[in-house]
């Protein structure tokens, strides 16, 4: 078991490991990285934006009783725009792109594997792992920050409407508050975390759909694990960030 | 028909071994699947590997295309041995030897067209030709397998037979000297099974193709073959033309016929 996890790490790091040295060597498949790009970011703006606006609502309607009790309501949205931005946006967009596009392209290569489209592809003299695995990776890597940005404003939309449920606060004093308290230290290290969010989605998917076998069942195998090992992976580097953070004297 | 030169211009040499395959060896963990192998394909010559399921009929055309290395032993195509090559020496090899899958290995994610221009695009056009000389090569791929009507078509909205064909239009379309055919008639209703095969026989007539053809179909093997090669514990055990093995005495050949 344990034998079999270091193993498990050993060809991923592998995997990761050919994407540095082909993601500098030409033929740059710019078409279909766009392609990617179009498809990661547009099927998945919905189901972040529609997630992002709920979290904010909800985190904001929590809030509130708590800080009522200090008398204290009037820093609801200095409160809220630095969780939502710092943590809440950026981890929620990463899990829901962990299993919207983790999966997708976990199901999607291991399709192509079992039905030996990715044999077809290296025997018709393209490099299967430079159109398939780079593309997509680094998809996942410029999109993945673009959707947790949109997340960040959409979520503090939806904070501001959570604010004006049980009380009045101005559309221009909500932002004013919001970006009084924001400073680049609470910016910069949340996006800067995404763009690793984006690489181990994209890889984990990429590594568990291109090792894909057994068939069908195999291919649902895939998705799966790229799911859950990357969503854990997000919560790991979730964890380094805050650490580096903290050590940086950023928080 | 489309301006574009051939990348390869076809030598007609019927003597010439465009494969030649010398004691190979592939073993996964103890099971020795080739054992020993040896083989030559003559040029325009239609080559049928028969063995039974899981005797190691398709490694050995996936160690010739270079989709899997070999344990010991060397296979020459076209004078380039294919175990030595570098990634772009074997790319562009591959480009020579077209290699039709047993499950059509259609890309799903895109149409007909856009399936049979993937290669193209890749290795055979240059960049001023223009998308009517595209379009025109795609159409006669489409038209020698009988098909041009579904160009725009979902490899999913195509029968069996109709995917088979076009996955043959695919290997077809850059032209190649070889084809390697992976059971080609597997999970065909004869009557689709014995059109696919005359078809097989049609190309090999019309671009003098060297063909090696993996296959247990008794019928396709018939109508196809030119020799047949038998391979039993990973050897060429036995090797002639259907009616020479077909009248063998011995009965691990004659078994294939019964």
């Amino acid at each position: 078991m344990i034998k079999n996890i270091f193993i498990e790490i050993g060809l991923i790091t592998r995997f990761t490991g050919r994407f540095f040295i082909e993601v500098f060597k030409p033929r740059f498949e710019f078409n279909e990285f766009l392609r990617q790009c179009f498809y990661i970011g547009n099927k998945s703006l919905p189901l972040v934006a529609i997630t992002a606006f709920i979290m904010g609502l909800v985190i904001t309607m929590q809030s509130r009783p708590t800080l009522v009790e200090f008398g204290a309501q009037a820093w609801l949205p200095k409160m809220i725009s630095v969780s939502l931005v710092r943590e809440i946006a950026p981890v929620i967009t990463a899990l829901i792109c962990a299993g919207k596009i983790g999966s997708g392209i976990g199901a999607e290569l291991g399709s192509m594997k079992v039905t030996e489209q990715i044999d077809a592809m290296d025997v018709s003299g393209t490099n299967p792992y430079k159109f398939l695995v780079v593309t997509r990776v680094m998809a996942t890597i410029l999109m993945i920050p673009i959707l947790a940005i949109l997340a960040d404003a959409i979520s503090l939309y939806g904070g501001y409407l959570g604010c004006n449920i049980h009380g009045v606060v101005s559309w221009d004093l909500f932002w004013n508050q919001v970006f009084d308290t924001l400073v680049f230290a609470d910016i910069i290290p949340s996006i800067l975390k995404t763009f690793f969010f984006g690489f181990v989605i994209g890889i984990i998917g990429c590594y568990q759909g291109f090792n894909s076998s057994k068939g069908t069942e195999g291919v649902g195998q895939s998705a799966n694990s790229a799911v859950v090992i990357s969503s854990l992976l997000v919560f790991i580097i979730d964890l380094l960030a805050v650490q580096i953070t903290d050590a940086l004297n950023l928080n | 028909m489309a301006n574009i030169n051939l990348l390869h211009p076809q030598n007609t040499n019927p003597d010439e071994n465009v494969i030649s395959i010398h004691n190979l060896y592939k073993a996964f963990g103890d099971n020795k699947v080739i054992n020993g192998f040896n083989f030559n394909l003559k040029r325009g010559e239609n080559a049928v590997v028969l063995g039974k399921s899981g005797s190691g009929k398709s490694v050995l055309i996936k160690l010739i295309i270079g989709l899997m290395k070999p344990d010991d032993g060397n296979i020459e195509v076209l004078g380039s041995k294919v175990e030595q090559l570098s990634s772009s020496q074997l790319d562009e090899m591959r480009v020579k030897v077209g290699f039709l899958f047993q499950s059509n290995a259609l890309y799903d994610s895109m149409t007909v067209r856009e399936n049979l221009e993937f290669p193209l695009r890749r290795h055979w056009i240059k960049k001023n030709t223009s998308k009517d000389d595209i379009n025109n090569l795609v159409l006669e791929a489409l038209t020698n397998v009988g098909l041009p009507h579904t160009i725009d078509m979902m490899p999913s909205e195509l029968s069996g037979g109709m995917r088979k064909r076009i996955a043959l239009a695919r290997t077809l379309i850059l032209k190649p000297e070889i084809i390697l055919y992976d059971e080609p008639t597997t999970g065909l209703d004869p009557i689709t099974g014995k059109e696919i095969s005359h078809l097989m026989n049609e190309i090999q007539k019309k671009y003098n193709t060297s063909s090696i053809i993996i296959s247990h179909d008794i019928n396709c093997v018939k109508i196809v073959a030119n020799r047949i090669i038998m391979l039993i514990d990973g050897k060429c055990y036995a090797t002639g033309t259907y009616d020479e093995l077909e009248n063998s005495s011995d009965p691990r050949v004659k078994q294939f016929f019964e």
